[in-house]
């Protein structure tokens, strides 16, 4: 190194300073690309992913943005998104509420998919997880109400699977039930036939990514009930379980309420399986005594 | 006329010599290249015609010919995903044409971004506009390296978040949304900032296709060169013109006729601008380091 002239040091440092230049340069644009990259991984709640497409993080990695699933769906339900749509640029997405997912039985989006952004391990439609329906509003959905629309139980590919209709009493009228839609997540695909065809000017239930839509139990949860099942008995002696004192106005009841000393069960006026007389027979208002 | 008298243009003299077709020649093959496939991209969606599914990046033909962009799924690779079987014959199929024909090819007879800068070029020319900033041309290499680091960290097909090649291409058959703001962009910043500033300077996709194209057999060489007026047309027209002075120049330091520098696009400009046919379309293994004795070889071939 010693022996190097000073013209052969000035190269030297002239390259040593051109590098620095370059990596300075290049390292910022590509500090400004990383943090782009990082924003874009922020897929809009609304925005659903075609069937079997892996997690957000991979998909970004995975999908080389040909548009060829886009291209093989038979109802025009994907669309790659522009540079101004809040998806990373060029990857496919749909919005349920303008064109859901028909769920076509051979899946031609997955298959047409050359890389493994979509999973080819998805075969079965009725696996797929785009997302999940959410009632998201229950003070204007109209079976809330008391109505009965019920078009998005109709609606669903998965009836009365992925949404029941669950009567309870509507205590609005006193007389009335009322059947709410209730999705069970592990049948739900997220195809968004039900937002669709929500009947609202806005719908009341939408499909939510997975993260969005599910509570998740702590991991040492156990639910007594399915405990008992599992053990085939109760885990506890409940005999000998001590009630605390139900503190009550003086004389009042609460309806349905069970004392596991007495093994008595409060009766539940207007419940299910409660004693018929306990159901006013008019509403209130028209006379007769509730 | 007494403008262009005036102030010669580049190529008038080629175009004297051998006529505007000729003098034309390859420009129009490489226009027809570039808007025919780009034509066969959309007449699926403008005529339902689906010859080719898909874009720049990965497209399907006639259901027998998967097609990948190896450098995008080199980045996917990087970001730890591997294509499936048809797209992993895609890239092989790619990779080998562009061994072959040259990997710039990509550039000069494919890639739409190619006829912006282009453009940006010739009018850049024709207002003589001169000066303006400059980069290293290296600084692309130094923008592929960070693609694929970036990549690897990020685990998001980086330089798709913004590459106006597919932006344009793409939005050209699915829908072009506001990245005509890009394809705006980069003409004007080849046109006032910086000479072929995009395609020469900084695009890693050009860079990425100028490696692969490193040993490619089929280049341009000067085999005429002795025949050389000095003109300087080839320089102005070629944008990557240092790629010309070795094998134009080359004879006295004993270096062959054929351009080897992998930066070449194989776009033939060269051979339509000069006067004197010097350039020719060749093999590289066709490079003997001296062709000064012209008349001699003619002689002996006879």
């Amino acid at each position: 190194m010693n022996s190097k002239s000073p013209k052969s040091g000035a190269a030297r440092r002239q390259f040593i300073f051109d590098s620095a230049k370059m990596a300075c340069g290049v390292g910022m644009l590509g500090l400004g690309l990383g943090l782009y990259a990082k924003q874009s991984k922020a897929l809009p709640a609304l925005a659903l992913r075609p069937p079997g497409a892996l997690p957000e993080d991979d998909f970004l990695g995975a999908c080389i943005r040909c548009g060829l699933c886009v291209r093989d769906c038979p109802y025009n339900t994907l669309e790659l998104a522009k540079p101004e749509t809040p998806v990373a640029t060029g990857t496919p997405f749909f919005n349920a509420r303008n064109i859901p997912c028909e769920m076509c039985e051979d899946i031609p989006c997955v298959k047409a998919c050359p890389t493994k952004a979509l999973d080819h391990e998805l075969v079965d439609i009725n696996k797929a997880k785009m997302g999940i329906a959410v009632l998201i509003d229950h003070e204007t959905c109209l079976n809330f109400l008391g109505l009965r629309c019920d078009v998005c139980y109709r609606v669903c590919p998965v009836i009365d699977q992925a949404i029941t209709l669950d009567m309870v009493p509507n205590t609005r009228t006193g007389r009335h039930a009322m059947f709410l839609p209730t999705v069970h997540s592990e049948h739900c695909t997220g195809c968004g036939k039900c937002e669709k065809s929500c009947v609202l000017e806005e719908a009341a239930i939408r499909v939510l990514p997975p993260k969005l839509a599910k509570g998740e139990l702590g991991k040492h949860y156990r639910v007594g009930w399915d405990e008992q099942k599992k053990a085939g008995h109760s885990l506890i002696d409940e005999s000998k379980m001590q009630d605390l004192p139900d503190r009550l106005p003086e004389g009042a009841v609460l309806p349905g309420h069970y004392d596991p000393a007495s093994g008595h069960t409060e009766s539940a006026r207007g419940m299910p399986g409660s004693e018929a007389g306990a159901i006013p027979r008019f509403p209130p208002g028209l006379g007769g005594k509730p | 006329m007494s403008q262009i008298a005036h102030q010669k243009r580049v190529g008038a003299e080629a175009v004297e010599e051998k006529g505007w077709l000729r003098a034309h020649k390859w420009l129009i093959l490489r226009r027809i290249s570039q808007f025919g496939i780009l034509g066969l991209f959309l007449l699926g969606p403008l005529a339902g015609i689906w010859f080719v599914k898909g874009n720049l990046n990965y497209s399907y033909t006639l259901g027998v010919l998967p097609l990948t962009d190896p450098f995008v799924a080199l980045q996917s690779l990087a970001a730890g995903h591997v294509p499936e079987t048809l797209g992993l014959i895609g890239v092989a199929i790619v990779l080998a044409f562009y061994l072959l024909v040259g990997g710039r090819v990509y550039c000069s007879w494919v890639c739409p971004v190619n006829v912006v800068t282009d453009l940006a070029g010739w009018l850049r020319d024709r207002l003589g506009i001169k000066g303006g900033s400059s980069l290293s041309r290296h600084t692309r290499y130094w923008i592929l390296g960070m693609t694929l680091v970036g990549s690897a960290l990020t685990g998001v097909v980086l330089w798709e978040l913004v590459n106006p090649i597919s932006m344009l291409h793409r939005g050209l058959i699915f829908g072009l949304g506001t990245a005509w703001t890009v394809v705006i962009a980069i003409f004007l910043f080849d046109l006032f900032v910086m000479t072929r500033g995009w395609c020469g300077r900084l695009c890693p996709v050009g860079a990425f296709y100028g490696l692969v194209g490193r040993w490619s057999p089929v280049r341009i060489s000067a085999p005429k060169r002795a025949a050389c007026n000095d003109c300087m047309d080839c320089f102005e027209v070629c944008p990557e013109p240092q790629v010309i002075r070795p094998a134009l120049k080359g004879e006295a330091k004993g270096i062959g006729p054929v351009i080897l520098a992998p930066n070449c696009t194989n776009c033939g400009r060269c051979i339509d601008v000069c006067s004197k046919d010097v350039f020719t379309y060749t093999l590289r293994f066709n490079n003997p380091a001296s062709t000064a004795p012209l008349v001699r070889v003619q002689t002996e071939s006879k």
